[in-house]
């Protein structure tokens, strides 16, 4: 591959049809610093956190009384039998449906048309190093504002910021079932203990945070970090929704709950923090931010994500080094990368996930938008449904994961779907300034064989050179 | 019935006779409704309508040359044997084929080509719009409906007047020609080609517009005849077919997508029922195939070709053909069936004739800058 084609498809998202080909390949990129939009209207016309809680909480109650209706109306038969379409327990839930797929489409259009594809590219990493996953009901609705929220305005600021914000975020807070955790030793854990109500810690977001989110698996820590983590973690919880009045908080959203936090100093890695109330759980995660173990880590799956599947320890330590010499200064790592030579090699390195593919093809049929034909549906079709990885470890980063025969099959369909309904272009020419300097001559002779405009931009979609970045 | 060397003459003749009734009609809205089916790929004409009776054609197509074995149309032409219902319609003088024709186009690129016969200009990509789009312009009814059975507007009807398209959510999935594609697209890489043999030794196939008896393309030709049906029904209809560029294996599978055709058609009058009187298709093609077979039981990109005119209206019953012969020296570069005949002045001909336009205006509109007349006589008056 020449270089301005690794910059637009390893780098970015795929050239965009009617673009211009960066000339000089690591300015495009560095140039692309100053033209993300952390904020854009698309984003901020979308509901916030807060009333989408409000939203939620309203879904649950209404849940709520419709199960106690049932169970009232047990006596009796139904009157009308059920409506088969959608349990009947989720009803309340399906305008949360609809909030998470308007999200979905904006992160996919903004994709489709940034000037800084580079960006965004990282905004879909960190939302996938701190994934939250909609399989869980509470996530469902606020997931697109995890991201627009705690991602899009730290992407290219400090790490320990980035992980302050997602830490925080009522999202990842009520999937990881951090807003329920409970100090034994706190106010209401005291007072639950004497009326014999079982409330205590829960360690979820405590482990995932130092396996995943921070230092890495088997990386030093044991169980005794994870407790003392998580007992200083409590009190981090989500106002406006609780049952008792004592734990509703100020408002909807995230919310610092003091009796609900662990008194007490609390030692983890081996460093005492005597700090009191919220403070901290923000000192440890801001001496985590910094752990050459964290440095390590995400200078691997930078690599991986780049490089190869299989990162090349060079760049590993090359990454390694501007995290730990920056303090976690995100713009300086992200530098370091553009200016290591693993990169840039010209072999395609890494095969497209269903995500990548999609936004590839349709920047480079020069879509504005989301087709309807592309919808969350296609993309569960391809595999990789947005926020839905199923798991907080996110989705896997590596070939095998995406490069099944089923997989290439339905790409290959959608491919043809894609062309069909594309505007007459000249594909060939296309072609060449997706892949610049970096089109191969089987595939170059497939798309001047092809027996229509629509068939050769369909084999173009499907070519391996799409297939790869 | 047969007008072959004498058909320019003829044609001319034809030119005054037919002005008066023209005019007259040119006031009113019209009933008259124009389907233009596009051969995407390179439609091979002289297996469709075989010229069995030149002395050179067994000799150049070999083991092809037994596809014929069709409806003896007179004594040069053969209609293909997959095309039975379209025979009963020439029979029935409803159905007009037109040999040895080409647009100006004379390279063999697929997409040049296709651009050329779609906007009506003399070279690749002059044009942006379509001439489909320009008849608009020139209908008494400016406001007359066209319509694209496809996702998007193919060239043809592209252009300032508004048009439109319509396409089935269920579309046929892709076609078996397009995944040979694939396969030979992914033959030089590992890891893709793995995959994909896998994919497709595990998957059932998904049915090709012609591969399943026709099935498929009948369907397409009934909703396109009910998409055309009543006062508000689309006076102008694009319809697309791929699958035409036989290189390989032509026997097999021509004679599948002429089943398909021949379903289409059949189903596209059906469905048309007392419009058919007044609904002229016209099935044309970006250029034909080579005179000869080549060395895997295909045929490759050529240059003359056959399109065909089928209506109530049409003066059918005939062929139009000014026979170049396929002897070596006759041949076009001395490997393609030599066009004798302006395949835009037929259309032009065909459709001045059909909606009742003058046929130099209609000419000059659809085809600027065309070489030669449009021919008349091709619509009963």
């Amino acid at each position: 591959m020449r270089e301005s084609s690794v910059a637009l498809n390893r780098f970015g998202l795929g050239g965009r049809k009617g673009e211009a080909v960066p000339g000089e390949p690591r300015r495009w990129l560095l140039d692309q610093f100053g033209k993300f939009d952390p904020r854009p209207a698309a984003v901020t016309s979308l509901p916030a956190s807060p009333a989408l809680i409000v939203q939620f909480r309203e879904a649950r109650a209404a849940q709520r009384g419709m199960r106690d209706e049932r169970r009232e109306a047990k006596a009796m038969p139904p009157e009308t039998p059920a409506r088969p379409d959608m349990a009947p327990e989720l009803r309340p839930y399906r305008a949360l449906r609809d909030v998470y797929a308007e999200a979905a489409a904006v992160r996919t259009n903004l994709a489709l048309t940034t000037p800084a594809p580079f960006i965004e590219r990282m905004v879909h990493f960190w939302a996938n190093h701190f994934a939250v996953s909609i399989d869980k009901i509470v996530t469902v609705g606020i997931a697109g504002a995890f991201e627009f929220e705690a991602i899009r305005p730290n992407v290219l600021g400090k790490f320990a910021d980035l992980l302050l914000a997602v830490e925080r975020h009522p999202a990842m807070l009520l999937y990881l079932d951090q807003a329920q955790s409970v100090g034994p030793d706190s106010v209401l854990g005291k007072i639950a203990a004497r009326r014999g109500n079982q409330r205590g810690l829960n360690e979820n977001l405590a482990r995932e945070i130092l396996e995943l989110h921070t230092l890495g698996v088997r990386s030093g820590y044991d169980q005794g970090d994870v407790t003392e983590l998580a007992r200083a973690l409590t009190g981090w919880t989500v106002g406006g929704l609780a049952d008792q009045p004592m734990l509703r908080g100020p408002g909807p959203g995230y919310w610092f709950a003091g009796i609900i936090h662990q008194p007490g100093d609390r030692k983890v890695l081996g460093k005492r923090y005597d700090q009191d109330g919220e403070r901290q759980g923000e000192a440890i995660l801001r001496d985590l931010a910094v752990h050459p173990a964290t440095a390590r880590h995400i200078a691997t799956k930078l690599a991986r994500h780049f490089a190869a599947d299989d990162p090349p320890p060079s760049l590993v330590a090359r990454l390694e080094a501007a995290f730990l010499k920056s303090g976690g200064d995100l713009p300086t790592v992200y530098r370091a990368l553009i200016e290591a030579p693993e990169p840039w090699a010209a072999s395609p390195a890494k095969f497209r996930t269903p995500w990548e593919w999609t936004l590839a093809t349709l920047r480079g049929v020069g879509a504005p938008s989301l087709p309807a034909l592309m919808n969350a549906n296609a993309l569960n079709q391809l595999g990789q449904p947005v926020w839905r990885p199923g798991s907080p470890a996110g989705w896997d980063d590596t070939a095998p994961s995406w490069a099944g025969p089923d997989a290439l099959y339905r790409r290959v369909e959608v491919a043809e779907r894609i062309a069909r309904r594309t505007a007459p272009l000249d594909a060939r020419k296309l072609a060449e300034d997706l892949f610049p300097g970096a089109l191969s001559e089987p595939t170059r002779k497939a798309l001047a064989g092809a027996e229509s405009s629509a068939q050769a931009l369909a084999l173009l979609l499907a070519s391996p050179e799409m297939m790869r970045r | 019935m047969i007008d072959r060397r004498s058909l320019l003459a003829r044609g001319a003749l034809l030119t005054g006779t037919l002005f008066a009734p023209r005019l007259a009609f040119a006031a009113a809205p019209t009933d008259r409704r124009l389907v233009f089916l596009i051969q995407r790929g390179a439609a091979d004409g002289l297996a469709t309508l075989a010229p069995t009776g030149d002395p050179a054609y067994a000799g150049l197509r070999g083991q092809l040359a037994e596809e014929a074995g069709g409806a003896k149309l007179d004594g040069l032409f053969t209609l293909h044997r997959s095309l039975g219902q379209l025979a009963g319609r020439y029979q029935a003088g409803e159905a007009l084929f037109v040999h040895a024709t080409a647009s100006p186009y004379r390279d063999r690129s697929h997409f040049d080509g296709q651009n050329v016969l779609e906007t009506g200009g003399r070279l690749p990509y002059d044009r942006d719009d379509g001439w489909m789009n320009r008849l608009i312009s020139l209908l008494p009814d400016r406001d007359a409906k066209a319509l694209a059975l496809s996702p998007a507007i193919p060239t043809a009807l592209r252009g300032a007047a508004t048009v439109s398209s319509y396409a089935p959510t269920n579309l046929p999935d892709a076609s078996p020609e397009f995944l040979q594609r694939i396969t030979r697209l992914y033959a030089d890489d590992a890891q893709l080609h793995a995959l994909w043999s896998e994919a497709v030794q595990t998957r059932a196939m998904a049915s090709e517009l012609a591969s399943d008896g026709g099935r498929g393309a009948a369907a397409a030709g009934k909703l396109a005849a009910s998409l055309m049906a009543g006062p508000d029904g689309a006076r102008l209809m694009l319809m697309e077919s791929g699958g035409w560029d036989t290189h390989a294996g032509q026997r097999g599978r021509l004679a599948n997508q002429l089943t398909g055709l021949d379903a289409m058609l059949a189903a596209l009058r059906d469905g048309l029922g007392s419009a058919w009187a007044d609904t002229l298709v016209i099935v044309a093609t970006e250029f034909g195939r080579t005179a000869a077979v080549n060395g895997t039981g295909g045929t490759d990109h050529g240059t003359g070709g056959l399109a065909m005119l089928l209506g109530g209206r049409v003066k059918g019953g005939r062929i139009l053909a000014d026979w170049p012969g396929l002897n070596q020296a006759a041949l076009y570069e001395g490997r393609d069936l030599k066009p004798t005949t302006p395949l835009d002045m037929v259309l032009a001909g065909a459709i001045a004739g059909h909606f009742g336009l003058e046929p130099v205006l209609t000419a000059r509109t659809l085809f600027p800058g065309g070489a030669g007349k449009a021919l008349e006589g091709l619509i009963r008056g």
